[in-house]
């Protein structure tokens, strides 16, 4: 929802009411700007990285309503209303089957893009319980890793999905 | 119908038609010995090809399951593929980084509002054809997704992917007639008959 809200100095500031790892947050901002700096600034949510700024390399990844966004894209006006999860979101206390998966495997390097790429891969296994190694590089070949670890991230994917069926037996 | 004025396009036009004309007698020459209704859809075709091969179109109608980008039409990057539905693959899809607007920053992602590939079932592809098999298979209805006459010609006159050829944000070109003239073009192709070259020209 964006409404316009009057503030004490007087001047119109949009107010763009999301749905932010569960919980509503309302944010005073220019409904143009771009959600991953909605995200970091406004929200304080620094899990989420600034990696091109122009969507080619997947670090800004976020999920709205479902879908794998690049957050640098996703204007505020396009995220009011919708729910939004950041890595900070998946889960409280790391129990989400990824980030067990990627800490088994010792997935990251430097790390800057693995918040991006555990998103993506959350995506997937949500949609795909028993994905294929062809499977996961077409769901994850818009998350660039500059230190190539991109063979542990196919590991860990299918380490996740091995976890995450298990926790349904 | 909104016919371009301006002096320029004009003469592009009539430049373009010329060169159409000359290249469909170089071709074979049999547009002589077509009717004058057929000669017209001809000539008219041959500008419309020049629209549906740039870029701005080629780039989407493609053979394959990957969208092409750029000038160049490169494959894109990403890896990214037409999926089940032509709006890409869990976790890819289009809409991930295609927005309802083209990005003002160079290099970043063109946009409308469902920004999708054809779906796989109705591809209407004419990456790699002759001019001729382009034609038929655009006006074929088992083709070009069941479309009508009257349909195609709404289709390139009011459909949001097609207006956005002329509007595609920093970086890339635009197709090399106005979409005034473009649409003009193609009512007058299938006005005449919807004429297609019965050579393999590409």
């Amino acid at each position: 929802m964006i409404e316009t809200t009057v503030n004490t100095t007087l001047e119109t500031t949009p107010r763009t009411t999301l749905t932010v790892n569960g919980k509503q947050r309302a944010v005073d901002a220019d409904p143009r700007t771009p959600l991953l700096w909605v995200l970091r600034d406004h929200l304080d949510l620094t899990g989420t990285k600034y990696g091109c700024g122009i969507g080619q390399c997947g670090a800004c990844t976020v999920i709205l309503d479902g879908d794998a966004v690049r957050s640098c894209q996703v204007l505020l006006s396009r995220a009011a209303g919708k729910r939004i999860t950041t890595i900070e979101g998946l889960s409280t206390d790391r129990s989400h089957p990824v980030q067990q998966a990627w800490l088994m495997e010792q997935v990251p390097q430097c790390g800057y893009c693995q918040s991006g790429q555990i998103m993506a891969a959350a995506v997937l296994l949500s949609s795909n319980r028993n994905p294929t190694d062809t499977e996961i590089d077409d769901a994850l070949s818009g998350n660039i890793c500059r230190c190539g670890t991109y063979h542990r991230i196919r590991r860990a994917v299918h380490r996740a999905a091995e976890l995450a069926r298990a926790s349904r037996r | 119908m909104k016919l371009t004025t301006h002096p320029c396009r004009i003469a592009i036009v009539v430049v373009a038609s010329s060169l159409a004309f000359s290249s469909l007698l170089r071709s074979g020459g049999r547009v002589s010995a077509q009717s004058p209704e057929q000669d017209r859809s001809l000539r008219a075709f041959a500008i419309v090809s020049s629209v549906l091969t740039s870029p701005r179109c080629l780039n989407c109608h493609v053979a394959g399951d990957s969208p092409l980008q750029s000038d160049s039409s490169l494959v894109h990057t990403m890896n990214v593929k037409r999926g089940p539905d032509g709006r890409g693959t869990p976790a890819m899809r289009c809409t991930n980084c295609h927005q309802d607007e083209n990005s003002q920053q160079l290099h970043g992602p063109p946009g409308r509002p469902g920004w999708r590939l054809p779906p796989p079932d109705k591809r209407l592809a004419w990456q790699g054809l002759s001019i001729g098999d382009l034609c038929r298979t655009l006006k074929d209805p088992a083709t070009n997704g069941g479309k009508s006459a009257a349909q195609l010609i709404e289709h390139v006159r009011d459909d949001r992917f097609v207006n956005w050829g002329w509007d595609p944000g920093p970086g890339r070109s635009i197709p090399p007639i106005s979409h005034d003239a473009f649409v003009a073009h193609f009512i007058e192709w299938v006005k005449n008959g919807a004429a297609c070259p019965q050579e393999s020209q590409k």
